[in-house]
């Protein structure tokens, strides 16, 4: 695998930085955000319970694409420009989801996802 | 250990036990609240990494707008006359943990087992722009200005390529939000009007 020069240049150089976090250590705090939030979508049955945990999911995704541009990549803009739309689109998500939800409560006069299974064969 | 690492640990302390904290906490307004800590955590995380724009964005949008309107979710569709049941059935909980811890095994093993190919901090990350000397021309009689070198902000940069290189991708989201945001006012309308015309 041959790096382009201007990266190899960069990688060449030793870090003289004192700082001891780097780039794992982001990567394994977005992790366990992460994996908890896939635990509270499964594990709670409240509608807007299951929203929160896909927010903590979308911030688990961004902080690892600022992470990445930060620490690995040529320019650190890059990755804060993707998760600036990362949230446009969780805002767009939220608004959407809970205008859902609301539709369910008005139906069914719950917001329970087991109860909701209309669609169930 | 610098300083700059123990405010990393804070940081990353008030992003995590919320979120753990939202697993086994009672009730969906204290899940909102403990949401709030883990949001301002990451928020405080994206300033340590320097991303100061999306720091603020952070904050003005997610615990300004996401978050109140969770809120109102809740408040829309709260029934005081049953009880609340909190987690779901057996039947589907057990798979459910054991399919989250899974998840969050194999996320942490990659995360942690991966040869991450990491670069130096750039020196140019603030690229110092130097003022064309032709406008700096003292007239007669004056000492030169003094040359002060100017940083140039990171969200200088942000604005220039978001309307440059990734222009296409900024208005397709632009019109995705306001399609999103038109469609929301429209399934979240009120049916009663609807019901009474026909």
């Amino acid at each position: 695998m041959t790096l382009p020069v201007p990266a190899a240049a960069l990688l060449a150089q030793a870090p003289v930085s004192a700082d001891t976090v780097g780039l794992t250590h982001y990567l394994v705090v977005s992790a366990l955000v992460f994996g908890l939030g896939i635990l509270v979508i499964l594990t709670r049955r409240n509608a807007i319970a299951v929203l929160m945990g896909l927010e903590l999911l979308l911030n688990a995704g961004g902080l690892n694409f600022v992470a990445f541009s930060k620490f690995a990549a040529p320019d650190r803009v890059d990755g804060q420009i993707v998760t600036l739309f990362v949230i446009v689109i969780a805002a767009a998500e939220a608004s959407l989801a809970l205008a859902i939800t609301l539709n369910i409560f008005n139906n069914l006069s719950t917001i329970e996802i087991d109860e909701a299974s209309s669609l169930k064969g | 250990m610098t300083f700059s690492d123990i405010i990393f640990y804070v940081f990353a302390v008030i992003a995590v036990v919320p979120a753990l904290a939202i697993l086994f906490v009672q009730g969906i307004v204290r899940m909102a609240f403990l949401l709030l800590f883990s949001l301002a955590g990451f928020a405080g995380l994206y300033l340590q990494l320097g991303a100061g724009f999306l720091g603020f964005t952070q904050v003005v949008v997610y615990i300004g707008g996401i978050l109140i309107l969770f809120l109102f979710g809740v408040m829309l569709t709260a029934r005081i006359d049953l009880p609340v049941r909190e987690r779901l059935g057996p039947a589907l909980l057990v798979p459910g943990i054991f399919a989250g811890l899974m998840i969050l095994g194999g996320v942490l093993f990659l995360a942690l087992g991966t040869p991450w190919l990491e670069k130096v901090p750039a020196p140019e990350a603030h690229p110092v722009a130097v003022a064309p000397a032709a406008e700096t021309a003292p007239p007669s009689g004056l000492p030169p200005a003094p040359r002060v070198p100017r940083r140039d902000p990171e969200t200088t940069r942000i604005g220039v390529k978001l309307l440059g290189a990734y222009v296409l991708p900024f208005e397709a989201v632009s019109i995705l939000l306001l399609v999103a945001m038109i469609g929301a006012t429209y399934i979240a309308r009120s049916r009663s009007e609807e019901g009474a015309r026909e």
